[in-house]
């Protein structure tokens, strides 16, 4: 064990390894890539289980220039050992997982080469004992997810979707870079400790500025208002890569970084509060986008759109060890839900949630574990839900009143859309006319692991706690009983709503039924976003490429060239063979040459 | 007329004809006027120096090279001849 405490940064080179050996060996892995693939996640798991009662830390001098050099290191304590606990526990299920729902798929061995890679890259992000070794692995990861959303690229759909991701996320991308500058400029390092270290002598606006630039980068990767709309979109991918990637692991990484870089949070009560506000809007507004989908996986990405708002809010509140703590859970029961969602599209052959129904008769292992998931995402005690989300809304009503009434009723429409996706799926007459089996073992046992986590992971609270430092905050009776009550009668609503197959939601009165459209196009943000942001940006780019690029600079070049052609074709006049022509411009030479000389003796 | 102007006059002509001519003898002919022309400037222009005997000495080469020339000339109109292209213009190309 010592071995593995020892050298953390296992976790990154063993998957990186395999995933290169898998990607030169695309033929030739077959059948053994996806236990070759495991490796990776299970040295994870190895390494963050060794490292919880302390890691260790090391690190070697970068892009040395003069004076001034980068460092890369790794730093693995608490926080990394969790994540990385949660990366290599999700990711080893997943990787199980996909045996069964990519089995056929022509680009089997290159999806668990990405899935290895993946795995280094989040790895490598946990670790880090740096910025530049997070914003490494942060791009990396984002590559990883722009690969696996575009996995079957010869779908249009998929493949914008992976640009959409990839743009949407840069812009986040961009800010974090701008904060690591600033941060650079204002401490010259870029190692954490150092520069958490000395905030303190930092000037207060310094502070603030790189801490929300830190934040818009969070906010792009973990897919919150306004960056979030690239999340429902990345469900074109496929659904195992959905619940590692955008439900688990990368989009958790946002609250990773604001968790990791929380003593400039903690000076900075202007970005606490951005992060506030922005995690109470998603939380809330994901949540009602979430109840009117009809598509299982768009349910499950904007419920992962508002459970990370939740995160966002309890950062808001200075509450981290409690934003992680439902960031474990979550992790733990998004991954099932979404898991679980992609063995009932691999068992009933759609993902459209009215043509499903019926289906605990004929996947019951499948809908047991959905139904653990469910409960675990409303908050019902004692799944793990209840306990993290119970500890978020009441840290952030202690010190927001307003935000934390806005979770209280986030929570109540988690219960809503949990129970009416649960009963169109689940319960009720069969609608689809496809054949619906039960999956294989491969596909049942990480569902039973990850539900075990689902089941038990609350308890770990006060433990977690203790692994991030932090005091575990005790359960208020009153608090809990009134979310439990909010979540059950929400989810009594969404069950009432989802009777006789969402017949009921066919037969709303005209005015609620334009409000229930427009939330399930999320409130048309995407439209807004394309004609305020795309649109100008692809006439103001198609002027630069038609005006200036080839108007003006092409214009300019070619114009050049011309000139020296019309020249030359001048000039190619006068050689044209005749002696006497050449006679005569030399004589004409030599009259010249005559004249300036008398000229000039005069 | 003195002989200063005279080798311009015959310069001038030379010229003249070696422009305007098409006639690849009557070019060669121009020539034969210009060098005349330069050879009576150079001998004209030693008259008043001291050191004569350089510019003499000079005439007297050039004199035996516009032979070479002229036989250089000749033979090539020859071969012209032959070839059936006695004006200049249908000499453009010098090529094979």
């Amino acid at each position: 064990m010592s071995l593995l405490r020892d050298m953390p940064t296992l976790v990154v080179a063993v998957p990186l390894l395999i995933g290169a050996l898998l990607l030169l060996g695309l033929r030739f892995w077959g059948r053994s890539a996806p236990w070759l693939a495991l490796i990776g996640p299970l040295v994870a798991v190895a390494v963050g289980a060794a490292s919880l009662q302390g890691g260790s830390s090391g690190s070697v001098r970068w892009l040395a220039a003069g004076d001034s050099a980068l460092t890369l290191g790794y730093q693995v304590d608490g926080l990394s050992a969790i994540m990385l606990l949660v990366v290599g526990v999700v990711a080893a299920c997943v990787i199980v997982f996909s045996i069964g729902y990519m089995h056929g798929d022509r680009g089997f061995v290159r999806y668990f080469a990405i899935l290895s890679l993946f795995t280094a890259a989040m790895s490598g992000l946990v670790i880090a004992a740096d910025l530049v070794g997070i914003f490494i692995g942060w791009e990396l990861v984002g590559a990883c997810s722009f690969l696996l959303i575009g996995f079957w690229y010869e779908k249009p759909a998929a493949a914008e979707a992976a640009r959409k991701a990839f743009m949407v996320t840069r812009v986040g991308d961009a800010a974090m870079l701008v904060g690591l500058a600033i941060l650079w400029r204002a401490t010259g390092t870029l190692e954490l400790s150092a520069i958490l270290g000395s905030v303190g002598s930092l000037a207060p606006a310094v502070v603030t500025t790189a801490a929300i630039c830190l934040l818009f980068g969070a906010v792009g990767k973990s897919a919150q208002f306004p960056l979030h709309i690239w999340l429902p979109d990345a469900m074109e991918g496929p659904t195992p890569v959905s619940a590692l990637i955008h439900a688990a692991t990368m989009v958790a990484a946002g609250v990773f970084l604001i968790a990791r870089t929380w003593p400039l949070f903690e000076a900075s009560p202007e970005a606490r509060m951005v992060a506030l506000v922005l995690g109470t809007i998603t939380a809330l507004g994901a949540a009602t986008v979430a109840l009117p989908q009809t598509d299982i996986k768009k349910v499950l990405a904007y419920s992962t759109i508002s459970q990370l708002g939740f995160m966002f809010a309890a950062l808001g509140v200075g509450a981290w060890p409690v934003a992680i703590f439902h960031l474990v859970t979550h992790a733990a029961f998004k991954a099932l839900l979404f898991l679980t969602s992609g063995s009932v599209i691999h068992g009933s052959g759609t993902q459209d949630l009215r043509e499903m129904g019926g289906l605990r008769r004929t996947m019951p292992l499948t809908a047991v574990a959905w139904i653990i998931g469910g409960l675990a995402l409303a908050g019902i005690p004692p799944l793990a839900g209840f306990f993290s989300k119970d500890e978020v809304v009441g840290s952030v009503l202690v010190a927001a009143p307003w935000a934390g009434v806005a979770l209280l009723v986030a929570s109540l429409l988690t219960g809503a859309y949990v129970a009416r996706a649960t009963r169109l799926a689940f319960f009720g007459a069969r609608r689809g006319t496809h054949e619906a089996h039960e999956s294989p073992w491969t596909m049942t046992v990480p569902l039973a692991v990850l539900s075990i986590c689902a089941l038990g992971l609350g308890f770990a609270g006060p433990s977690i706690a203790a692994v991030l430092g932090a005091e575990s905050e005790p359960l208020s009776l009153g608090l809990a009983a009134l979310a439990v009550g909010l979540a059950s009668a929400g989810a009594l609503g969404g069950w009432l709503l989802a009777a006789d197959g969402g017949a009921r939601e066919g037969a709303f009165r005209p005015s609620v039924a334009a409000v229930w459209s427009t939330a399930r196009d999320g409130y048309h943000f995407d439209s807004l976003v394309n004609a305020g942001l795309v649109r100008p940006v692809t006439a103001l780019s198609r002027f630069t490429d038609s005006v200036l690029d080839r108007g003006a600079i092409d214009g300019i070049a070619e114009g050049l060239a011309k000139l020296a052609r019309a020249a030359g074709g001048l000039l190619t006049r006068t050689m044209n063979g005749d002696g006497q022509n050449y006679s005569a411009l030399v004589a004409a030479g030599a009259i010249v040459l005559l004249c300036v000389t008398i000229w000039l003796v005069r | 007329m003195t002989p200063l102007a005279l080798g311009c006059l015959l310069i001038s002509i030379g010229l003249y004809g070696l422009l305007t001519r098409r006639d690849i003898v009557a070019v060669l002919a121009s020539i034969e006027v210009m060098l005349g022309g330069a050879q009576l400037l150079l001998a004209t222009y030693s008259a008043g120096v001291t050191q004569a005997s350089a510019a003499q000495g000079i005439t007297v080469i050039v004199l035996a090279t516009v032979g070479a020339e002229a036989a250089v000339g000749l033979a090539l109109l020859v071969a012209l001849v032959r070839r059936n292209r006695t004006r200049t213009d249908q000499i453009e190309e010098v090529r094979g």
